[in-house]
Formats: C-alpha cells, structure tokens, sequence
C-alpha cells in the first residue's frame, strides 16, 4: 500500500460517534467518504459513555444542538442495533428552592420545543418507588431515550461502507498535508479532511485547545424494573458544567438489559484511565443518598472514559482557522451522544456550502483563533 | 480482627496454607483470606460426607496464629490494601507484603449443547458433589483432559455415581508416555496407581472426547468420538474439563507482569516468586499450573522471602524447580487436540453470560471491539469462561481486568463497612 | 454423619447435611436455576464460584451465587426456573 494515493470529497479521522456520523451523513448525500480509525469504531469516549439523548438546557446554543438532533434520533428508536429505550429524564429536586428552579427549566425547554413539564412529589413517587423519601418532586421530559453508543457507531459506519465509504480499519492519521492526509501505512488519501478524533484532537490540529475530562461509570447485574427513568439530580448542571477540579453528580440509568449504569464524575487533572477509588466512593455515596436500596446491588464492572472538553464547554464544529479544507468536529463533553446527529448534519451542510439548519456561529472554532 | 497485616495471603488452597503457615511461624502478624467458606481450595476442598485427605487436615490444623478470613472476596485494589466484602459488608485490609495464591479454574470449552443444565467442568461437579450435590445412583459421563478427570471419578464413585467411563482426549500413546514417566516421581505413581484401583472396572478411554450434548430439561446423551468412530451415551451427567488455568485477575489489577506459555496468562515471578511488583509474591497455580506439591513448596518460599528468610527459600528452590518439571510433563503429554477447537458451530454459545455465540463473532479479531458489538464478556463472570475460551480457541486474547475482580455490592465499592439489612433489593 | 439443615427452596422444604451449598440444596428438587438472558434453562457449570450460572435468590437477595453459599437453617431461595 506504501506510497498510494487514493482521493475522496471527504476524509473522516476518527470513527467515534462524531466520525461515524458525519460519515453515515456524508455517504448518505452521495459523497465518496473515507473514515480512518485506528481502534475499535467508537472505542474511545463513545464506548465509555451512558448514551442519555438529553436536552441541556444551560446554554441556548447547546440546546438548539440538543434539540436539532434529537430529532433526528427518532429515526434510531426502532433500529434493533441502537438499543433504544425511551425511558424519559426524571430530573430530581430534593427541596422547594429547586422545584422552583425546575419550573424556569420547564419554560425553557418548552420554549425550545422539548415536552417537558414539573412533577410533585407524589407523582414522583409514583414514577419512581426507589427514591429516598424526603424528596420536593421533580422534571419529567418524557419523551428522552438512552442508546448504546459504540452499536450505534458500528451501525453508522456499515451503513456508510453500504454507501460506498472505504474504511481505514487500524489505520492511523500520522498528519494532515496540504489537501489530504498520510497514513502510518504509507497510504496517502487526498481530498478535504474532517478531524473528529475527540480528546486526541491536538495531535492533529493542535491549535485547538482541548482536555480530556475523566469520568467513572458503574453498571449492575440485572434489576428490572428497580430504576424506571434516566434519574439525574437537578444540581447535576452544576457538575457538568462547573469549573469545579473533581465533582460527582447523581445520575443512574436503567438500561434495557435490566441493568443500571451509575455516574457521574468529572474530573480534570486526572490523567491517569484507571478507576480511581476514591472518585467511585463519592459517586456512589452520592447514588445511594437519591436511591438507598443500590447499595445491595452487585457491581459487576466500573470502567472510565475521558470527555474531550473545550475551554467554553461548547464543540468544534467547522473551518479549521486558517486553512482551507480543513474541517473538524470534536469537544461535545458530555453531549457527544446526544449532538452527534445534527453536529453531523450541520458539519456536512457547511461542507457542501449550504445553510445549516441552526446557526452554526456559537460553534465555530475560529473563536479560539480570536 | 486487625485491618492489617505484615503478610496477607489470598487463597486458602495448599499453597496459601503454606504460606500462611510458614509466615506465622516466623512471627508475621498473617491473615488469610478466601472467597470460600471454607479452607483447603479446591483440591483440598471440604466435602460434607467425607473426610478430607490427611495432609489437608494436617494443613489446616497447623493454622495457629494465623486469621483465616473465610468467605471474603477480594473486589478491588487500594494502595497497599485490598477491599474485600464478607456477608455482612466491606472491609479494607492492608498488607506490608502480599501473596497470591489465587489457584486455578477449569478450562471449559464450548460444544453444541454445553449450557444443558446438568454438563459441568470435571473439577466442577467434584466441587459441587463434595458440597452435597446429589449424585448417588446418577449415570455420569465424566470427559476432558488431564488427571483431574481421575480425581473427580473417584471422588463420584465414593459418593455413589455411577461413572459410565473417563473419556481422555489425549492419545493412548501419550497417556502411556506420560505414565512411564511417573517412575521419576514415586508419590504420584503411588497415588495413581491408588486411583486407578479405586476406580477398577470404570472405562478409561484415550483419544475421545464429548463432541455433542443432547437433552430437553437437562443432559440426556452425548456423543463422543474415539478413534474406532463416534459412540452415543445415555447419561444424567456430563462433567467435561480440558485442565487448569491459573486465576490472575487480581495479579493484573495489581500491575504485576503477566507470562504466557500458550494462549492463557500466569503470573511473572522470578526464582524466588517474585512478582514485578515490589513486596507482591506469587505461589502455586497463580504462577503457572504445577500441581500440588509445587504450590505447598512455593507457598512456604514466598513467605520464607516475604519475611525476610531467603536463605530458608533459596534451599526449597531446588525441590520445586524438580516438581515443576512434573507440570511442564502434563502440559506436554496432555496437550489439546486441535480438534477441540472447532467444537462449536456458529450458533454455538460463547458467552453464557449474555448468550452469545460463535457465529456472532465472526470478523472480531480483538476482544474489546467483539465485546462492544456483541456483549461477549460483559457479563457476571466477566469473560472467566468466554474469554477464557476464546483465548484457547485462537479467536483473540481475554481483555484485560477491570476492577471489581469478581462482581461485589455496590456498598461494598462504595467502601460502606456494614450493611442495613432491610434495604435488600427484593426483586423486580 | 453430620446434621442435617432445612430451608426452603420454591416453597419447597429441603434438607441437606450442614455445611452442603445452595447449589447442592436447589439440586434436590431441579437442575433449573435461572433462565439465561435468552430464556433458556442454566444450572452451575464451574461450581467454584467463577461462571455465576448458579446465580439464584438468596433470603430476598438476587444473583447470588448457589454454589459460594452455605445453607442456613430457613434460608428462602428462589430460582428462576
């Protein structure tokens, strides 16, 4: 293969679910795509995520992303690969102050277009036996699901090589050339290339700034029936979004296997992949304080991943400043699952030299060459 | 009970009597620690009918001064410590050195038919016969490899089963090759020959092996091929294990460098059972399948040298480098057929845990893409059976651990010491 | 001989010598110990403690592993049989 050369209307690096997806995209307009993946298709942040399609509703112009794509997530809900579950987000107030706050998220979200309404007390105890007593009540946004990531990212890319996208399986970007990029093996692929590779973006485009924010998950044997609703703790912003170092936030999820997957963290100094003790401590304190009867289930594996995080909290998704075809789509944080279908949707349009659908502005990354 | 310990040993089989032992008997504050009720490991298992064998006994009176912490498994690794959870919650115990004497499990290979309640590892229905299983007056088809599949005859025969024949799959030549050999290690003629008049009149056939399993509720016939052509059993029981592998998950979440000899890890030591993790040592089947001496041998050299007795070690090192020699003859004249390999067909289940077969992992050639496709290996046993497997099938390596080392209560990892019984989780 | 101990298994009085499993207890009356996540029958396989195919409701507890539990004078164990 050593020296080929071998040309494309489009070059994806990465096949996490960003990748996968401006591929699936892409291929599906016609385009003739390459997609070059040096591990698993969504082995890296996509294969340790929860998969919670959510609307955040903190920043207008993540919600107009949200919002975009989970529309277009319906057409995922009876693909048997995807793992679809509309469970809903059941976001959780422990007291009066932060009922009232849930009523400002409600007209927010409607606002937006997301069915979204407060519930009290006692309907939450109906949704959800589990929870501690004591609570105020909560947000219920019936119509949110939970996915499989890595499955779905699989599915992206075959479908995108029924398209006619060749995939670089175990190949790796060594470095983006004028019009193209070279691979370890030799091979040369020409043609406008989109970075989605995620915490490793600054091996390519180094301009951009970006960390790996660390996160620890647990998942249980099977409990059907225990957790009904993805539950989240209404303070569960103040973690994600915080500039805190180390946080924890209530947040578990009834897969549909009958298993429940418990977060959160996030960490930024942390470097290191391995579970840190003491972080999976303060998570599940946190868990067992919303539901007490986790305590008694079996752990059957804890696993981190690390949020490829941008210094605004908002993704890349654009020009590369100061170069010509040159595209990227990374930074989603916790949001990669979520935005994945209209950050694809949107990536191409602005490929193709259309108008996106929702403003592309707040997410150009020419703002960091400002 | 102390949280701490100047030696810890994990595994209560013979190597960790050993070691516990001989560590207490040079004044270390010790304990012992094991996932079983009870003492003596696998080998050395507690049967509830009948007496165990008289080095067993001995072994475990000789326990003085030593904390034997039954029924605590170890779910996690701290620094310097091991959070463990007993039936009444967590604990976090600390150690200045540390021996693993984790032991080995069955290699089970899928066949068609191999979930059928009713097929067990060889190993598999010993253990479960000396807890009390009921097999007086049950038709048993015991298969496999190795001289396990002696041991666990007999131990069904005194229980009252009737064993309908031991099906070797190694060949006659071999097994005879292997026999002769025993002459170099007169203890283990004289407890084969033990065996095999214990087990006078039970058929001990070479070259065959269990090819299908048939049955609607449970196990009903097998079919196994010998080299005069296939023959069907009617039986009530399968017990089917190809040998041993050693158990070194917990090594692993440690960081202590593996070896391979085939496609199954074992701990890395040097002479002196030296992992490459300082104050870590490793004794017995952990570091390699060597059998029973070898793991009492090894078991009191790692503690010799964990308490700072290596002159002690130094002169048991010969008696073992001899023993382990026996290892390395059962590995070469009990070595698998290839044909074990292509057992299961496609629709051949893999992963018990979330049902998974063989076809489904057509075109995976690494277990963490194959997983996250498939499932496979993220079940309960986390790939101890499918893994395992796979790995022996020549399909791709086991993925590495990730901690817990055995699925534990999420109030265990939470590191809760004590548990509130009325909020057990009561079912769906 | 040893004693003897009594639970219940399905609703189903059994008794085994002390000391035996649950395992050993549950094959009293049924090889059938759960459903696997495809609905076919499982019973133990390793019987060390390693395949978690014996996993059966202990005293209210699930997925606990038969063949790692000693009996107890009225212990409750369901299977999912």
């Amino acid at each position: 293969m050593s020296g080929t050369v071998a040309s494309f209307d489009l070059i994806v690096i990465g096949a996490g679910i960003i990748g996968a997806s401006c591929a699936d995209e892409a291929s599906a307009r016609g385009m003739r795509v390459a997609i070059v993946e040096p591990g698993p298709i969504g082995g890296g942040a996509t294969a340790a995520a929860m998969g919670h399609l959510v609307a955040m509703d903190d920043d207008p112009a993540e919600l107009a992303l949200a919002k975009y794509s989970l529309h277009h997530w319906e057409a995922f809900a009876d693909l048997r690969e995807a793992e679809f579950s509309r469970c809903g987000t059941l976001w959780v107030a422990r007291n009066d102050n932060e009922l009232a706050a849930a009523a400002t998220r409600v007209a927010r979200l409607n606002a937006a277009g997301v069915e979204a309404r407060v519930v009290d007390a006692t309907t939450l105890y109906e949704l959800e036996p589990a929870l501690v007593p004591g609570l105020a009540g909560g947000l219920l946004v019936p119509r949110e699901a939970v996915v499989y990531p890595p499955r779905v990212a699989n599915h992206q890319v075959k479908r995108a090589q029924s398209h006619g996208t060749q995939l670089y399986a175990g190949r790796r970007v060594l470095s983006l050339q004028r019009g193209g990029a070279q691979l370890d093996d030799g091979t040369r692929l020409s043609g406008p290339v989109l970075v989605a590779t995620g915490c490793a973006l600054p091996a390519l485009l180094p301009m951009l700034p970006m960390r790996g924010r660390k996160g620890h998950l647990v998942i249980t044997d099977r409990y059907p029936g225990l957790v009904r609703h993805q539950l989240l703790e209404l303070g569960y912003a103040d973690s994600a979004h915080g500039d805190a170092d180390s946080s924890v936030a209530f947040n578990v999820q009834p897969r549909p296997t009958g298993q429940i997957l418990i977060g959160s963290s996030r960490e930024f100094s942390a470097t290191d992949a391995a579970a840190s003790p003491a972080m999976v401590q303060r998570m599940l304190e946190r868990s067992f304080a919303f539901v007490p009867k986790l305590r008694e289930l079996q752990a059957v594996r804890i696993w981190t991943g690390f949020r490829p995080t941008t210094p605004d909290g908002r993704p890349y998704l654009g020009a590369v400043p100061g170069a010509s075809d040159q595209w990227v789509a990374a930074g989603h944080e916790g949001l990669g699952v979520t935005t994945a279908l209209g950050s694809a949707k949107l990536m191409i349009d602005l490929i193709q030299g259309r108008q996106p659908a929702i403003d592309p502005a707040p997410y150009s990354p020419e703002r960091m060459a400002a | 009970m102390p949280d701490r310990y100047d030696v810890l040993v994990v595994g209560a089989g013979p190597a960790g009597l050993a070691a516990a032992q001989t560590a207490a008997a040079h004044g270390a504050r010790v304990g012992l620690l094991d996932a079983q009720p009870r003492p003596g490991g696998q080998v050395w298992r507690h049967d509830v009918r009948h007496q165990a064998p008289r080095a067993a006994r001995e072994a475990i009176a000789k326990l003085q001064g030593v904390d034997v912490l039954a029924s605590h498994s170890v779910v996690a690794v701290e620094s310097s410590a091991l959070r463990v959870e007993t039936a009444e919650g967590g604990r976090l115990i600390s150690y200045g050195s540390l021996i693993l004497a984790t032991g080995a499990r069955e290699l089970l290979l899928p066949f068609p038919g191999w979930t059928l309640p009713g097929i067990t590892g060889a190993g598999g229905l010993q253990a479960l016969t000396k807890q009390g299983w009921p097999v007086a007056g049950k038709r048993v088809v015991i298969a496999g490899s190795g001289p396990l599949l002696l041991a666990a005859a007999d131990t069904l025969r005194k229980h009252g089963a009737q064993v309908l024949g031991i099906y070797e799959q190694a060949p006659a030549a071999s097994v005879h090759a292997f026999a002769r050999q025993l002459r170099h290690w007169p203890a283990r003629a004289l407890q084969a020959i033990g065996l095999r008049v214990r087990l006078a009149g039970v058929p001990y056939r070479f070259g065959s092996f269990v090819r299908r399993a048939q049955g609607s509720d449970s196990v009903q016939r097998v079919d196994i091929d010998t080299p005069t052509g296939t023959q069907t059993v009617e039986c009530d029981l399968l017990a089917v294990g190809y040998g041993l592998v050693p158990n070194t998950e917990l090594a692993q979440l440690l960081g202590c460098a593996m070896d391979y000899l085939g496609p199954h890890p074992h701990v890395g030591v040097d002479r002196l059972l030296r992992t490459s993790m300082g104050g870590v040592y490793a004794a017995g089947e952990a570091g390699g399948i060597g059998g029973l001496a070898v793991a009492r041998l090894e078991g009191a050299m790692a503690a010799h040298i964990a308490t700072g007795h290596s002159v002690a070690a130094h002169a048991l090192a010969p008696q073992r480098d001899r023993e382990r020699r026996f290892g390395a003859l059962l590995a070469r004249h009990f070595a698998l057929d290839p044909r074990l390999h292509a057992l299961g067909d496609d629709s051949t289940m893999v992963c018990r845990c979330e049902d998974v077969t063989l076809g489904d992992l057509n075109g995976f050639t690494d277990a963490r893409a194959a997983k996250l496709a498939t499932r496979c290996g993220m079940g309960a046993c986390q790939g101890r059976i499918c893994g395992t497997a796979l790995a022996e099938l020549g399909r791709f390596p086991r993925s590495g651990a990730r901690p817990p080392i055995f699925p534990a209560r999420l109030a265990t990892l939470a590191g809760l010491t004590t548990l509130p019984s009325d909020d057990a989780y009561r079912g769906s | 001989m040893s004693a003897q101990v009594k639970l219940s298994v399905n609703g189903s009085l059994v008794e085994v010598p002390a000391g035996a499993s649950v395992a050993a207890a549950i094959a009293q009356l049924t090889t059938q110990f759960r459903r696997s996540v495809s609905g076919t029958h499982r019973a133990p396989l390793c019987g060390m403690g390693v395949c978690f195919e014996c996993r059966v409701q202990v005293d209210g507890v699930a997925h606990v592993r038969a063949c790692m539990t000693p009996v107890s004078e009225g212990m409750q164990v369901i299977t999912d049989a």
